[in-house]
């Protein structure tokens, strides 16, 4: 087999014929973290601590000490997240094979639809329109939902109201069969949480992070930019802090897209 | 009571000193104690080693006590007293030094008062007064003495019916007695009009009713008649003396010093009356308190003090005369010697040499002192009854 | 007559703020007898145990039979004002800025003669009663009142000196979220504060009560996380200027100690809302209000902390959430001393249990959130610096000034 010019790939982004995307959102104290119910222990918020700026704590110097959870703002899921993938091999950021951080990725986007409807459910009769216009969905490849919800202002960002959140996102169904039909990679939202808002009302509760981890796929949230990606194409680099056991992390996600897209 | 008292037959006080007053000095109260001292020796013609005995008051002496000033000025004396009593302190030195060459303790005493005035040294003074004054006096209005004298003052209008043209009438009699005393710091005539007009200080004390702190000294000395005699010194007599501490406590404002407790004692032991003497110098930190020392004194009953005002003129010829040499109002307030200044102007009166206008045929005063505002009213007072030598 | 209080213009900006000066501050031990009581709100003198003498300035030995026995008792506070002075002229740099300045004695009925601070409405010859309060730099002073209340009392100036009134004063309640932080919210637009800001972190979040705190009169909400560094600093800048009292209301309640708890979220949480949070606040917000104790009618006059009593003593069944208190506690205590030369007040409100979420399962009695209010407003119009608010606030120091052992096997079990 002939080898790949790696030479040629770098210097193909460094020219721009390859673009590079962020689909990071900044790490600040303002953007917004999961809730759970009080009584549960929560995620920490990302808290930035300046250690000195050049002054008395440290002359010539500026740095920070940073306190976060492995679930704040841009982040990845490991398959140990979840009591479904808690007994897999394998399945922490620092065991998990550091090839697969890298891969391609499809962008299916309902962003017309949930801009009229914050409770819109992906389905499976979604995801085979989708197919019918772009082509089958291919093993290995990520799945990410572009919803735009990344550029709404934080309170709708958030959705939260009396009854908990309300943001979009895939019903039980349509996440077992990319699962099992697919074999995709994993799963990426733009929303706080690759599930469906009202997710924890489903059967079973919180089906992306259950069927993803529990058959040792990923999941990426609080992704922006989106709607910069082709439907097919990009390749994610998406490899998280190699944490001691670590569940998944706060993490530089960047999407290459061929400049001819 | 009279009787149970030993007499002070053959003791003699002498040789009475002054350092003019500045208003403030850089020197230390120690620098005045010495130019006290210097004079005594030089006017009494004595070699330092020959006083044996020394009583000092001064507030400003820290961080030395009196046993600093024996090493510091090359005494050695066999009998040494700290008399801390403020306005008091000339009468009680006295008394001390008297039963001391009584008793042979000692045969030249030296009483010195003597302070500094700095910049700050008021304030200072005020702020560390006594714990007393820090705990329940000085947070309130930080007035000093002049806040405390100003209740005494108002509590005495209010009950006795005194107005401040009274106090007034005190004031300037005492500058009329200033303007012949080279001495003293206030030189200008103040007339009743000027007093009544002037700016308030804490109601209804105004400014002339306040005397001007100032760095001084004044000082005397005490043997007995033998030594004066041989000394060439004119020798005044010592009649009586009393001494009172925290006298009436229970009376809710000052309205009487401790001498009202002693004051039959007082004339007992001199074997005179209050009508006999020939002049009086009270201690007049504020006018009130020289009004009290005319009732407490036995020259009037409680509460007569303004009527016995009115009818008196108390110049040095007048039928009253009173604080002759201006008092501190007129002279000044150098610190402790201010209880040491009513003494010192006796003693020269006494003896004919007055520095300003004489007494005419002064042959018997009293003299009172009067002091410590540990709270809210003055604790120690005392009183002499001084004769010209026979 | 007291003249109603005018609400001041705003500040000319070219203007010097004039610095805060401290009237004398020097007390001997004994006399500290006076600053607990002022603390509180309470009048107390020596009174003797031998012959019940009432004895004042503070002493050491009775005047009467010299007994060493003199503790400090409630006693009755009523008097006449025997003779009072106008001071004009002072060496005392605080007074000397703040003449004509009127003190006078007191005869109280039950014995001593006081020197004491007069309020306006004060007549010579008439009934007063005599209050111990904290003045400026925080030393106890008596000041007389009119015996009975007089139109509006409060703002007599030389009283104002000494209390953390909220009139015209500009206040930030740190948490809105909860129903203290409301209740109190309401309580200072009620007590006539200009301002009041509402700190509310989070805003993405939803909390009930949201609407009718937005509807109260001059409630002002701005963003404020107290676990956040920058926000706290970024509302400093932008406020601090403007606020007066600060009523830290962040509050995180759980049930449980250490042994059965699992992991440190929980009380990493807890830190980081109360204790770090207030450290925050105290690095954010100290410098300019000590900078703006002096300046004018709503100087920055107070910093208010509630705290549960069990900072005094932990209640284990609410453990980890008492050590924490305990922690803000000896905070706040720090934080007094170093607002106290500004001329800020350090107010440290204690209460039991309150009728709030996370107290749930603890039965009666407990402090109604607008009880709460209700005392923090009332301990800054009296200036008081330690309030106990409720039964078992009061109980738990009862009990603790008498055998701090039997207190805490008793709170134990």
């Amino acid at each position: 087999m002939s080898s790949v010019d790696l030479l040629a790939f770098a210097q193909a982004v460094a020219s721009g014929k390859i673009r590079v995307i962020d689909l990071t959102q900044t790490l600040s104290q303002e953007f917004p973290t999961i809730v759970l119910p009080p009584e549960f222990g929560q995620c920490a918020p990302f808290r930035i601590e300046e250690v000195s700026r050049y002054d008395e704590r440290g002359p010539a110097w500026y740095w920070n000490n940073l306190s976060m959870g492995e679930h704040t703002g841009t982040h990845f899921d490991a398959p140990i997240h979840w009591i479904s993938g808690k007994d897999l091999p394998n399945n922490s950021v620092d065991t998990i094979d550091a090839a697969k951080f890298i891969a391609p990725a499809v962008v299916i986007d309902c962003s017309q639809q949930c801009a009229a409807d914050p409770d819109f459910m992906l389905t499976i009769p979604f995801v085979e329109a989708w197919e019918a216009r772009h082509g089958r969905i291919g093993p290995g490849h990520w799945v990410l939902l572009r919803t735009d919800w990344s550029k709404k202002p934080y309170p709708q960002y958030a959705g939260m109201r009396d009854d908990g959140a309300h943001t979009p996102g895939p019903e039980p169904a349509v996440v077992k069969w990319l699962v099992e039909e697919r074999d995709v990679h994993g799963f990426g939202t733009e929303t706080i949480g690759t599930d469906y808002g009202q997710g924890q009302h489903f059967n079973p509760p919180y089906p992306a992070h259950f069927y993803m981890h529990g058959k040792g796929r990923y999941g990426l949230q609080c992704l922006a930019n989106l709607d910069q990606l082709p439907a097919r194409g990009a390749v994610i680099f998406s490899a998280p802090l190699k944490i001691k056991q670590g569940s998944g992390s706060p993490l530089r996600v960047l999407a290459l897209v061929s400049g001819e897209d | 009571m009279a009787g149970t008292r030993k007499s002070y037959d053959g003791v003699a006080v002498c040789v009475p000193v002054t350092i003019p007053y500045r208003r403030y000095s850089v020197n230390s109260a120690h620098w005045w104690v010495g130019r006290a001292l210097h004079a005594l020796t030089r006017q009494a013609r004595l070699r330092p080693k020959d006083i044996d005995g020394l009583v000092l008051s001064s507030f400003t002496l820290a961080p030395d006590k009196p046993i600093g000033l024996t090493q510091h000025l090359g005494l050695s004396p066999r009998w040494l007293d700290d008399v801390p009593l403020g306005g008091a302190s000339g009468i009680v030195a006295l008394r001390r030094a008297a039963r001391a060459v009584q008793a042979g303790d000692a045969e030249i005493v030296a009483c010195v008062a003597a302070d500094t005035n700095h910049v700050d040294s008021f304030r200072k003074t005020l702020s560390t007064f006594s714990r007393f004054a820090q705990d329940a006096v000085y947070p309130y209005g930080s007035g000093g003495a002049n806040a405390s004298f100003a209740l005494i003052t108002r509590n005495y209008m209010n009950k006795f019916g005194a107005k401040r043209e009274d106090f007034g009438k005190i004031c300037v009699a005492q500058r009329d007695n200033a303007l012949s005393n080279p001495h003293a710091i206030m030189k200008k005539k103040l007339t009743l009009d000027e007093y009544m007009a002037a700016r308030p200080i804490a109601e209804p004390i105004h400014l002339f009713d306040c005397v001007m702190p100032c760095a001084g000294a004044e000082a005397f000395l005490v043997c007995r008649e033998e030594t004066a005699r041989s000394l060439g010194v004119a020798a005044i007599r010592l009649l009586s003396t009393i001494e009172r501490h925290n006298a009436f406590a229970d009376d809710p404002v000052q309205v009487r010093g401790g001498w009202a407790m002693d004051v039959g004692e007082l004339w007992a032991m001199a074997g005179v009356k209050p009508d006999d003497v020939d002049f009086v110098e009270t201690y007049d930190d504020y006018p009130v308190i020289s009004m009290l020392q005319f009732e407490d004194l036995g020259f009037c009953a409680k509460g007569e003090g303004p009527d016995f005002v009115r009818g008196h003129s108390l110049t040095n010829d007048g039928t009253f005369p009173h604080n002759t040499s201006g008092g501190q109002l007129s002279a000044g307030q150098a610190g402790a010697a201010g209880g040491f200044l009513g003494l010192t102007e006796a003693l020269r009166q006494l003896a004919g040499k007055p520095v300003g206008k004489p007494v005419p045929d002064a042959k018997l005063c009293v003299v009172s002192g009067f002091g410590m505002i540990n709270y809210d009213r003055g604790l120690s007072s005392g009183a002499a009854v001084l004769a010209r030598a026979a | 007559m007291t003249d109603p209080l005018v609400r001041p213009k705003r500040k000319d900006p070219l203007k010097r703020t004039r610095m805060p000066l401290a009237p004398p501050a020097a007390r001997s031990r004994t006399a500290h007898g006076l600053t607990a009581a002022a603390a509180e709100g309470k009048f107390a003198l020596q009174v003797c145990s031998d012959c019940a003498a009432v004895t004042y300035p503070p002493r050491d030995a009775c005047p009467s039979c010299l007994s060493p026995r003199l503790p400090f008792m409630p006693v009755d506070n009523r008097g006449t004002l025997v003779a009072e002075t106008t001071v004009h002229n002072s060496p005392e740099p605080y007074f000397r800025e703040r003449v004509p300045w009127r003190v006078g004695v007191v005869k109280l009925d039950v014995g001593p003669s006081v020197v004491a601070h007069l309020h306006g409405d004060t007549v010579e010859g008439a009934r007063v009663r005599l209050e111990l309060k904290l003045d400026k730099i925080g030393a106890p002073v008596m000041i007389a009142l009119p015996a009975k209340e007089t139109p509006n009392m409060q703002d007599d100036p030389q009283l104002r000196e000494m209390t953390c009134d909220p009139k015209f004063r500009r206040v930030l309640i740190t948490d809105g979220r909860s129903a203290v932080g409301q209740a109190m919210a309401k309580a200072f637009a009620e007590a006539g504060s200009t301002i009041v800001f509402v700190g509310i972190a989070d805003a993405w979040k939803p909390y009930p009560g949201m609407e009718a705190l937005r509807r109260i009169e001059r409630v002002e909400i701005v963003p404020l996380d107290l676990t956040d560094s920058e926000s706290v600093a970024e509302q400093a800048e932008q406020n601090g200027g403007r606020i007066d009292i600060v009523v830290n209301t962040a509050e995180h309640v759980r049930a449980g100690g250490f042994v059965d708890r699992h992991g440190l979220t929980v009380a990493r949480e807890q830190m980081d809302i109360r204790y770090f949070g207030l450290v925050r606040l105290a690095q954010a917000f100290g410098p300019v209000l000590r900078g703006r104790g002096a300046d004018g009618v709503n100087s920055a006059a107070a910093f208010v902390n509630l705290l549960s009593v069990h900072a005094l003593m932990n209640w284990p069944a609410y453990g980890a959430y008492a050590a924490v208190e305990a922690a803000c506690l000896s905070a706040a205590q720090c934080l007094r001393a170093e607002l106290r030369p500004g001329g800020v007040k350090v107010v440290n409100v204690f209460s039991g249990p309150l009728e709030t979420e996370w107290f749930q399962t603890v039965p009666p009695p407990k402090v109604a959130p607008a009880a709460l209010a209700r005392a923090v407003v009332d301990a800054l119009k009296r200036g008081l610096e330690d309030v106990f608010v409720g039964d078992v606030a009061e109980d738990v120091r009862a009990r603790l000034a008498v055998n701090p052992k039997a207190l805490e096997r008793e709170i134990s079990n």
